[in-house]
């Protein structure tokens, strides 16, 4: 049996990684880790240690793990490569690119060390740009899971869904949203909190700041609505639509550049079949910074309090 | 092993066909690795041209992609599509892309973009190490893959993982873009470089059709260790007025004049 965490508990989605890896170890013999030395970073060392014949290593070379996971899924196995979001999305975006998009491999590409929460790693290991990069190449479907029990609900999801993933980890510790029951499917958002006054489309660790963002709304008479946007791409046009038509407005909330994520893709679906005033909370394009996971969303506006700044622009 | 030589004349002469009617492509590099591709495809590769996804193919990558011409006329020569699809090179209403593109039969791996063909190939030797199947991987590498830092990540890999069912035939031809090799990043001696990582490393005249069977048979015999063939050739072999001409690099266009001249030199060959 599969165990799920507590609502309200902080838990790394890093765990969660480890758990449904070695779940999913036992569960289907048709895919295998790829790994550059960091399954200690992204949480994958569960499975080295029990199944370490589902793993390959390639050592600090992404490039080549990247397009290396091309060819293996041509043989029919599923490749779930994994490491930091700045080396996945970045240093190897073309290997992705061509290698796995292009010729439509079934291949999965999950990171952790997303958004400014890298620990004090600082700017370089902070990945502000995945989500604008991997939603621009045609095809991949990205998802950022809003917990560990979400993440846990989706990479199961992703092996069953034929053709390239790209899915966000996350790092540290963040409030758990969803309990054992949550449904989880690739394109449909989950309103998370009814609401009327505006809506709060989130993604990622932003969920459980935008649910924390409602209930100070709430003290002050704002009918906050809160949408879990797991899926990024495809996006969920019905949700998006629901809430430009039935609320206020929309705000965005993202651990990410404000410029091409989850802001951009939910404006674009508006823009196109029901306007509406919006709002976006991210990292307004700029490069992070060391600190601690729970200090930098206050220096990046991109904590619960700039959430509700932006919902109250919209009232 | 005339015929082989007979199937590589043909390659050529079908793939400046081909460059010739879609009005671009790289001539210089397609000539060189012809003698290569007769070889695989017609005496050393296990594959079913009726079957191009069968999963136990030997598998093949085209790393230089802008080669393709050749690679694709010989795949029309083994029976994949007809050869008036090959002739359709870089047209609209073609799978004959102008660079690879896995929605042609018998083309196992996208290239173009250079140094990510031997890591997909190492990336197909581990799938078939994983899952027990004894298909080899052979990747043709130019001398642009050996300047991407991509292919040497995927080198010391491979010789790290003694993936002995993967081969790399290197077609050294010497040229470049814009310039020859050993004025833009020469390269040396990469054969020494490729065995102190761990690779059984052979040098044969790339233009030898006795030489490269007998290297790739020695490769297939070789355990412990992937095999890089170091392959000496002349870019635009075959065609003299295109021998070692940096301009045939490509992409270039041929006059009917040049076509002609230059099919009658091989059909004389």
């Amino acid at each position: 049996m599969l165990d799920y965490w507590t609502v309200g508990e902080d838990v790394s989605v890093r765990d969660a990684f480890g758990r449904i890896l070695v779940h999913m170890a036992a569960e289907r013999s048709d895919w295998v880790l790829l790994d550059a030395d960091v399954a200690g970073g992204t949480g994958a060392k569960p499975l080295v240690a029990e199944y370490p014949d589902r793993v390959m290593q390639f050592g600090i070379a992404e490039q080549n793990m990247m397009a290396a996971a091309g060819g293996v899924a041509d043989t029919g196995l599923i490749p779930v490569v994994s490491t930091f979001g700045a080396f996945g999305c970045m240093r190897a975006h073309e290997q992705f690119r061509t290698a796995i998009a292009y010729p439509e491999r079934n291949a999965k590409l999950c990171c952790s060390h997303v958004g400014l929460d890298v620990g004090p790693d600082g700017a370089s290991a902070q990945m502000l740009e995945d989500l604008a990069t991997m939603r621009a190449i045609p095809g991949v479907v990205v998802i950022s899971p809003a917990d560990a029990n979400e993440f846990m609900k989706a990479f199961p999801a992703i092996l069953a869904h034929e053709g390239p993933v790209y899915m966000r980890i996350g790092r540290s510790p963040t409030p758990v949203v969803f309990g054992a029951d949550h449904t989880f499917e690739i394109g449909k958002a989950t309103r998370v909190r009814e609401g009327t006054d505006v809506t709060v489309i989130a993604t990622g660790v932003m969920v459980a700041r935008a649910m924390a963002a409602a209930d100070m709304l709430a003290e002050e008479g704002v009918s906050v609505r809160v949408v879990n946007m797991a899926t990024i791409k495809p996006i969920d046009v019905a949700e998006v639509v629901a809430a430009a038509s039935e609320t206020g407005g929309i705000v965005t909330a993202e651990d990410h550049n404000v410029f091409g994520g989850l802001g951009s893709a939910v404006a674009e679906c508006a823009a196109q079949h029901r306007p509406a005033k919006m709002k976006f909370v991210g990292v307004n394009d700029r490069f992070g910074k060391s600190g601690e996971h729970d200090e930098l969303p206050a220096m990046f506006s991109i904590d619960a309090s700039a959430i509700i700044t932006a919902c109250k622009t919209l009232l | 092993m005339t015929d082989l030589k007979q199937i590589a004349n043909t390659i050529r002469a079908e793939c400046l066909k081909a460059i010739h009617a879609g009005r671009s492509g790289h001539p210089g590099g397609s000539l060189s690795i012809a003698d290569m591709l007769a070889v695989l495809y017609f005496d050393v590769m296990n594959v079913d041209p009726a079957q191009p996804a069968w999963k136990g193919r030997d598998r093949f990558i085209l790393s230089k992609g802008h080669a393709c011409p050749s690679l694709y006329v010989a795949l029309a020569l083994k029976g994949y599509f007809p050869m008036e699809e090959a002739l359709k090179l870089r047209k609209i209403d073609s799978f004959a892309e102008g660079h690879p593109d896995v929605g042609m039969p018998g083309i196992d791996a996208p290239s173009g973009s250079l140094g990510m063909g031997l890591s997909q190939g190492l990336g197909m030797a581990l799938g078939g190490r994983h899952l027990g199947q004894d298909f080899r991987t052979h990747v043709i590498l130019g001398d642009g893959d050996l300047q991407e830092g991509n292919t040497w990540e995927a080198i010391m890999l491979a010789g790290h993982k003694k993936m002995d069912t993967l081969v790399a035939v290197y077609d050294s031809n010497k040229l470049q873009g814009d310039a020859p090799v050993a004025t833009q990043l020469n390269l040396g001696d990469v054969g020494a470089k490729v065995a102190t990582f761990g690779w059984h490393v052979l040098y044969v005249n790339g233009h030898d059709t006795d030489a490269l069977k007998a290297a790739l048979e020695e490769a297939k015999t070789t355990k412990g260790k992937p095999t890089f063939i170091v392959a000496d050739t002349v870019k635009g072999k075959g065609v003299s007025f295109m021998e070692g001409v940096l301009f045939w690099h490509g992409s270039v266009t041929m006059t009917d004049q040049q076509l002609t001249d230059a099919l009658k030199e091989l059909e004389h060959a």
